[in-house]
């Protein structure tokens, strides 16, 4: 069953395309690699699933709905959240504001009147405990490590609980107790049946963690497949590994 | 003591103005530079409302607070297509119209003459006519306006506030319409500003339309950023040294033909020291 797919997906960027006329499905319950050479518009990709990017043409189908274009403001509708390439935390609030703001209430005025409840903070608890980020709680974000910093914000994609998660590269920089932690957190998604794409630069990971594997190159579809046989093609080792 | 009456007053209804400022700017991030406009929306609209048709002080505060929400909602739409430095020019630019329209529109506020003979406010029989009374009301606000601020900050809205000014794209991607939630903060200043208005003005009891101008609001400005921003407690602090500063300065003993440019001069070193050694204010949590 397909969670998310693009029918003739065109980006450009002055001019010149980022994505190129692009069709692909994500299928539910697995872990989708998304790789490719830099610049090839995996990030542009994700940033247009996640609505943070319009795209110049074709659609998006997530969940059943067909888009022209993802308003961000639907992502709790279409049940999908995301982390960045470069971390984009909230830096002066804290650890645990970080994950309570996107735990908490999205109406203003039911806002204006709720602080949080009892539920918010074991579940942010709860996460930080699965991060090793427990004493941080109330530390601004700004204060943690590079690593720590991009655990919070797999933590924060965590607490919106949501079907369809979007990481873009979650082990940059990670040290390697912190890259279990992320490994176990995604076997963890999938094995509860959610959806995720993983861009990673890692055929390790990508091996180990992958159903299967999308690969772009300018903006194009180069190959998809399982990752031991699609790692393999010669297109593939040309275009990615340079080789 | 009437003089220190005086300067109570003052500092009471510059921190309501500054609480309210600093929900926009410190909390949320929007360099506001209108402020001054619905200070004096409140300001004329008490005044007129007392002075031509007889209304109470209170009723005619709401009012006030109404028309000033109304009217910074209208900017706010306009401000929501501006960003950063030119969301501060642009709201500058609404500073500007509202002092205009003042000066200008003189059937209904009798432009540069001013509104004279504004009634001190009444209850019954209670009247805050004597200055000590007057100090009494203006307290009572300034507290309420604190909790009431401190509420807003400290629910899940000041939350997203705060995440708002931290990172607006990357909030808008977890489904909050941040252009709501920027409108309602800016509404709630602008309402807050009408209630320091309809003090001031009948507080002096009279009222013209160079209260209002861009340097009062870049002053308020100064306020919060002395103070610091994101915290309430600054709003105080910081309207309670630029009131006090340039009193204060009065009784250095300096000579009669220069004291009063010294103390603008001093008054503006004082200012770049603080920013130089403490550019997130006396107890701010973030720099702009």
């Amino acid at each position: 069953m397909t969670a998310i797919s693009t029918k003739n997906l065109v980006k450009k960027f002055n001019g010149v395309r980022a994505l190129d006329d692009l069709d692909l499905e994500f299928k539910k319950g697995q872990i989708t690699g998304l790789i490719g050479p830099n610049g090839s518009g995996k990030s542009t990709l994700v940033n247009i699933l996640s609505g943070l990017f319009s795209p110049d043409s074709g659609a998006i189908v997530i969940n059943g709905f067909k888009r022209k274009r993802i308003n961000p403001l639907d992502n709790p509708v279409y049940s999908l959240t995301r982390t960045f390439q470069e971390v984009r935390l909230f830096n002066q609030m804290t650890v645990e504001d970080n994950l309570l703001v996107v735990l908490t209430e999205r109406n203003v005025f039911s806002a204006l009147f709720e602080k949080h409840t009892k539920y918010h903070l074991e579940k942010t608890k709860e996460i930080l405990d699965k991060l090793g980020l427990k004493e941080k709680a109330h530390e601004l974000a700004a204060n943690l490590s590079y690593g720590q910093r991009k655990l919070l914000e797999i933590g924060r994609a965590l607490a919106m609980n949501a079907e369809i998660y979007l990481f873009d590269e979650p082990f940059a920089g990670l040290f390697p107790e912190m890259r279990k932690i992320v490994i176990k957190i995604l076997q963890e998604l999938k094995g509860n049946g959610k959806t995720i794409i993983l861009i990673e630069h890692s055929m390790d990971l990508i091996r180990e963690l992958s159903d299967e594997v999308i690969v772009l190159d300018s903006g194009t579809l180069l190959a998809s497949g399982q990752p031991d046989k699609v790692l393999e093609e010669k297109k593939v080792i040309e275009a990615y590994l340079g080789e | 003591m009437e003089y220190l009456i005086h300067l109570a007053i003052l500092f009471a209804i510059y921190a309501i103005l500054s609480l309210g400022l600093n929900l926009v700017v410190g909390y949320t991030g929007l360099l506001s530079v209108t402020h001054a406009a619905f200070y004096g929306v409140g300001a004329y609209t008490t005044a007129i409302l007392l002075t031509r048709s007889g209304w109470n002080f209170f009723p005619a505060l709401i009012i006030g607070m109404i028309l000033s929400g109304i009217i910074a909602l209208l900017i706010g739409l306009v401000l929501s297509k501006f960003k950063e430095d030119y969301y501060a020019l642009a709201s500058l630019g609404f500073n500007i119209i509202v002092y205009s329209i003042l000066l200008n529109w003189q059937k209904l506020t009798r432009g540069p003459l001013g509104i004279p003979g504004i009634s001190r406010p009444s209850i019954g029989s209670l009247s805050f006519s004597e200055n000590w009374m007057f100090l009494l009301l203006a307290l009572i606000l300034l507290v309420i306006v604190y909790y009431l601020s401190r509420f807003l900050v400290r629910s899940s809205f000041g939350r997203v506030l705060k995440a708002i000014r931290e990172d607006e794209g990357a909030i808008k991607i977890f489904g909050y319409n941040v252009n709501v939630y920027k409108l309602t903060i800016f509404v709630i200043g602008a309402m807050l500003a009408a209630v320091a208005g309809s003090l001031f003005a009948t507080y002096i009891t009279f009222i013209d339309p160079s209260t209002f101008t861009i340097d009062e609001s870049i002053f308020v400005l100064a306020i919060i950023i002395l103070g610091g921003l994101a915290n309430l407690k600054g709003s105080i602090i910081g309207a309670l040294i630029l009131v006090l500063l340039p009193e204060a300065l009065r009784f250095l003993g300096l000579p009669n033909d220069i004291a009063a440019q010294m103390r603008q001069v001093i008054y503006g070193v004082i200012l770049i020291l603080l920013m130089l050694f403490r550019p997130q204010g006396m107890m701010g949590e973030y720099k702009l």
